[in-house]
């Protein structure tokens, strides 16, 4: 199995909305190569037919009754706000300007 | 220094029941002690010295009032700071929350509460609980009590060390792949880590949710049930709660009688990398096993070989995922909004300077195990992995009744000794991650001190999926016979601080 280049990591990075300095780019790799290393043997059992387990337990969507009850006031809901405006949650720009 | 910073939990409880003792007596005694030492320990991140004394109050007012108190009533905790307190800041190690105060209590917070326990504060963890020494922490390490140049343990280094610092008789961790029962290993104190969906996940920041598990830390295996008992029991709040009758944990830590009993040595959890020390332990805990009337037999586990990587695929995958809320919009750090920079440019900028390295690392390698073209090879096969653990965790259970090998490979290592080699911290969680994998149930307790470096050594016992009750009777029987051996406590023997 290949390693991981430091492309691929500057790559995963912006999709994990990370902004790495190059210099933590480099160390990373490195980092990850090794470890990538290491954990590859799983794939010893890639060709096995074996079924894959996501969870310990068989999982169930579990449904309360949708009845009005008490919850968060908006200022309780909004205290942790990195900023709040009118009872919103107020963020940077998310559409370009043109 | 008070004496009752000695007591264990169901002493305290019992003196503050008869009388000897006021809840609020404990509770400041406590306060003191924390005074007195978390400056050189760093066990707590926060302590909550009047919410504290007011649990104490109410529990003092019951009592004066005539009212019936629970078994644990006004006994002191250290929680972790991964389980959201109301009013109480929850950081769970990171920049990225600091100065977060929750606006509700997880359900574990309020069973505590409940119970009339008496929570002193938040205790210190590797950051959102991902590493094996809590040096991950934004907020500096925790060093072992029993010599502070050395790591507690991880991630919940912080609970194990207020333990052992006589800061509290009881503790919450939490366990994903190790969390609680490492640090109970390389701090001489017992964690356990219940079967998956035992313990309510409602207000516990996530890591990796189908490994996550709290638990209970405690000194004594008896505390530790009775800690078990107050916590555990179904929840309609989380999705994964089992509802099913909790296993007689405290009968079974009390039975001190384990004859007859079958007991499966793990082969793989020998050889290359284990210290001497820790398995000269380890094969005289299972010798007084046999003498206690065990039955002992030699138990093969061949794909435990794999645990350790297929872990370090699932775990970072779903954190990957678990850690995306961390986006700098509805609550935690904010960095970089200054009219220029768009919505995504200010998630980004905020999550580098928000999260530490082992995060960091953890999010792109979990990134990549799930992108396409490397998701069957990586997270695919280590979902087969877990197939292949619980299916030799079936085999070995239809001869056993329960599993035992150490806790960690070896004793507590020198803060800094590992901190940039991250391979070397993953091997810390070797013996401990099958049961994550499988989701049933595993304790850590002391069995001594390794002789080439005088630090405590863990056994690991394991359990089947709702069994949890054995690992109390094995637990509380060993216990039993080593302090007899002993003459007293192995934490009697840690040094003054």
């Amino acid at each position: 199995m290949p390693g991981i280049t430091r492309e691929e990591v500057a790559h995963l990075a912006r999709l994990s909305r990370l902004e790495l300095a190059a210099e933590e780019l480099d160390h990373f790799a490195e980092q990850l190569d090794v470890i990538i290393g290491a954990v590859a043997r799983v794939s010893e059992v890639a060709g096995q037919d074996v079924p894959p387990t996501s969870h310990p337990l068989p999982l169930t969507n579990v449904m309360r009754a949708d009845e009005v009850r008490p919850s968060l006031t908006p200022e309780q809901a909004l205290a942790g706000a990195p900023a709040a405006e009118e009872q919103r949650f107020r963020v940077p720009q998310i559409l370009g300007e043109d | 220094m008070s004496e009752l910073i000695r007591y264990t939990a169901a002493q305290t409880a019992n003196a503050i029941a008869t009388g000897e003792v006021s809840a609020v007596e404990v509770a400041q005694a406590h306060l003191d002690r924390i005074d007195a030492v978390d400056k050189k320990v760093n066990a707590f991140l926060h302590v909550d010295t009047e919410g504290a004394l007011n649990a104490a109050r109410a529990v003092d007012a019951k009592r004066a009032a005539g009212e019936e108190l629970g078994p644990l009533a006004g006994v002191p905790l250290a929680l972790k700071d991964v389980f959201t307190t109301k009013g109480v800041p929850t950081t769970c190690g990171s920049k990225m929350l600091e100065g977060w105060v929750p606006p509700y209590d997880a359900t574990l917070t309020s069973r505590l509460k409940d119970a009339g326990v008496v929570i002193l504060g938040k205790t210190n963890m590797d950051e959102f609980a991902m590493g094996s020494s809590t040096e991950n922490s934004a907020f500096g390490p925790t060093g072992n009590p029993w010599d502070l140049t050395r790591i507690p343990g991880g991630s919940g280094g912080g609970s194990a060390a207020a333990l052992a610092a006589f800061e509290a008789p009881l503790a919450i961790g939490t366990d994903t792949g190790g969390s609680i029962r490492q640090p109970g290993a390389v701090t001489g104190t017992v964690g356990v880590k219940p079967t998956y969906g035992a313990v309510s996940r409602y207000g516990l920041v996530a890591f990796s949710s189908s490994l996550d598990q709290g638990g209970p830390c405690a000194r004594t295996v008896l505390d530790a049930a009775l800690l078990h008992e107050a916590i555990a029991g179904h929840d309609p709040l989380d999705s994964t709660s089992i509802n099913a009758p909790v296993p007689p944990v405290v009968e079974a830590a009390k039975m001190r009688d384990i004859r007859g009993m079958r007991i499966g040595v793990v082969k793989e959890f020998a050889g290359e990398g284990y210290q001497a020390g820790v398995m000269q332990r380890f094969n005289e805990s299972v010798e007084l096993l046999r003498e206690l009337g065990a039955e002992v037999v030699e138990v093969s586990c061949p794909s435990f070989t794999l645990a350790l990587p297929a872990y370090y695929l699932i775990a970072p995958s779903e954190a990957s995922s678990n850690l995306a809320r961390f986006d700098a919009m509805r609550y935690g750090l904010r960095v970089g909004d200054d009219g220029y920079h768009s919505a995504e440019q200010v998630t980004a900028l905020t999550r580098e300077a928000g999260f530490g390295d082992e995060v960091k690392r953890r999010i792109i390698l979990g990134t990549y195990a799930l992108s396409s073209g490397y998701y069957d090879a990586y997270y695919g096969s280590a979902q087969k992995v877990r197939t292949l653990i619980s299916r030799d965790f079936d085999t070995a259970f239809a001869g056993v009744d329960v599993l035992v090998s150490p806790t960690t490979p070896t004793t507590a290592f020198a803060i800094g000794e590992r901190a940039d080699d991250p391979m070397a911290m993953y091997l810390a969680d070797l013996c401990t991650i099958p049961s994550n994998l499988a989701g049933n149930a595993a304790m850590s307790l002391p069995v001594g001190l390794a002789p080439e470096d005088n630090l405590p050594v863990g056994l690991q016992i394991i359990a089947p999926a709702m069994a949890d009750d054995r690992l109390y009777r094995v637990g509380g029987a060993v216990e039993a016979a080593l302090n007899d051996k002993w003459g007293h406590t192995l934490l009697e023997e840690a040094p003054a601080l």
